[in-house]
């Protein structure tokens, strides 16, 4: 029995009167990545706001190893920040800093102190991870769409997190580079034994590293199975997503 | 037809009522978001964790971007208050008043507001720009989940720069804007720096230069806290980011003539 690392029970969000997650149950399991997919405007991304409290839940709860976040108190919250890496859609790397300095800021802010000859030695062996170590000293306005978001993946690695929920990671890209995202999603999961969330309607990139799959549609888990089982599902709705 | 007009005009009522209630509603919670947002700003200004690096780029940015700017406005501001105020003073034979009314005005005054308001187009709608466009790209959620507090990190030091800063450029266009007179005065006379700022400073005193300079710090506040709310609350899409840095301005610009309104008068009583 696999080690269940993210708890999610009957989540309801709302935004004024719009019902976004109408009771979203589901559950991350240790080193495996969890595809969820569904239309433009489901949930998706609301969800992976909620578990790391950008977003307050309405109702239902999310169980981070031991930590409960409708209830976290801060100091709690940081911990529970430590285990947790989000790559943003746009993969949201700050504009005014440079490449070193938007690596610099996660870890001298959720980690312990480190010298100044340790996080250069951090910085540089995340970007290797990347295969982007000449970018280190560029602004994010010189780096290419796929460029910025392997630079977000390493500002997600940078503080060793356990869990990584990806943010539609390949939205935006051209086919190469997408492919090269997605594998390189699966290089981090087996390199660093990471457990992720990813995000997406790109049905390549889901076929690349889903482990397993949840479907949501009007805010509930329309479906959840292997990529055999979609593949093998006759549903329309289904259907529409994998032809 | 009767009962058709008496329910038409019910509806009317109702749904004007409605209207009524649903601007109300809207109002008190905008309030209540203002209160909090000053809640949240003036207590991590007090926190522990005060980003000075960041407060020290902030005013380094404050006034890099504004004293050109407020050099150019500070001459005009000082000629074209000469060269106008000239003609009368002459008909009373008062011209030797010159330099010190203009620099009554100056300190007291144009200084203050001119400053004000150039910095609230100029750094105001920076700041709403920015920080809409960190909302928009989702950096400042980035931020969060990196367990750094925004409000700390991103306005705190935006409001206390700018509150440091504007009495700082303020005094620095009321001396560029005295300059500005003398070059005024010598277009028809001649009249050495020294004397003019002799005849000037005999007429100020520091109940002129005090409050102007209070009056400024509020109005530095006014500008960074307006500029970051209106920014920090933008919404998701990129048209907000115009439309924050816009109503950065216009807003700022408004409140600032409604303190000096209430500066003036809490002078006056004074």
């Amino acid at each position: 029995m696999k080690k269940v690392l993210i708890d999610i029970k009957e989540v309801k969000k709302s935004f004024g009167k719009q019902e976004i997650l109408k009771g979203v149950t589901m559950q991350l399991f240790e080193n495996e990545n969890l595809v969820v997919l569904g239309k433009s405007g489901s949930g998706k991304s609301v969800l992976i706001k909620c578990i790391v409290n950008l977003l307050k839940l309405d109702e239902g709860s999310i169980n981070v190893d031991k930590y409960e976040i409708s209830n976290i108190n801060e100091t709690d919250l940081i911990e529970v920040r430590k285990q947790i890496g989000f790559l943003f859609q746009g993969a949201a790397l700050y504009d005014s800093m440079t490449v070193r300095e938007n690596l610099t800021f996660p870890l001298t802010r959720l980690t312990e102190k480190f010298s100044d000859e340790e996080i250069t030695q951090k910085i540089e062996s995340v970007l290797e991870n990347v295969s982007l170590p000449e970018s280190i000293d560029k602004m994010p306005s010189e780096l290419s769409g796929g460029m910025k978001k392997r630079i977000g993946l390493a500002r997600t690695l940078i503080v060793n997190p356990k869990i990584i929920l990806y943010d539609e990671p390949t939205t935006g890209l051209d086919p190469i580079t997408s492919d090269e995202i997605s594998h390189l999603i699966n290089e981090t999961k087996n390199k660093f034994n990471t457990s992720s969330i990813i995000i997406t309607h790109d049905i390549k990139c889901l076929k690349t590293v889903a482990d397993r799959i949840i479907m949501l549609k009007d805010g509930v888990v329309y479906k959840e199975g292997t990529l055999s089982e979609f593949e093998k599902d006759n549903d329309s709705y289904i259907k529409s997503f994998f032809n | 037809m009767k009962q058709k007009k008496i329910q038409y005009s019910l509806d009317k009522s109702s749904v004007l009522w409605n209207n009524i209630k649903e601007k109300a509603s809207d109002f008190f919670i905008n309030v209540a978001i203002v209160v909090d947002y000053l809640k949240e700003v003036t207590k991590n200004i007090f926190a522990s964790k005060f980003e000075g690096n960041e407060f020290l780029k902030q005013c380094f940015q404050i006034g890099n971007k504004s004293v050109g700017l407020i050099s150019i406005t500070g001459i005009i501001i000082g000629l074209v208050l000469t060269i106008q105020s000239r003609p009368p003073l002459v008909d009373f034979g008062a011209v030797a008043m010159l330099p010190g009314m203009v620099a009554i005005s100056i300190i007291r005054e144009m200084g203050p507001v001119i400053t004000a308001l150039i910095c609230a187009g100029k750094i105001g709608s920076s700041m709403g720009a920015e920080l809409g466009s960190m909302r928009v790209t989702e950096q400042i959620d980035a931020m969060e989940v990196s367990n750094t507090n925004p409000i700390n990190f991103l306005i705190v030091p935006r409001v206390v720069a700018a509150t440091v800063m504007i009495p700082l450029l303020t005094l620095y266009a009321d001396a560029i804007g005295i300059f500005g007179s003398w070059l005024g005065v010598n277009i028809k006379d001649d009249v050495s720096l020294t004397l003019f700022i002799h005849q000037a400073f005999e007429s100020v005193d520091f109940v002129d230069l005090i409050p102007a300079l209070i009056k400024s710090f509020f109005f530095g506040a006014v500008i960074g806290l307006v500029g970051c709310y209106k920014g920090f609350n933008a919404g998701r899409g990129t048209e907000s980011v115009g439309i924050a840095a816009n109503s950065s301005v216009v807003t700022a610009s408004l409140l600032l003539i409604i303190v000096d309104l209430i500066a003036v008068q809490i002078t006056d009583l004074l």
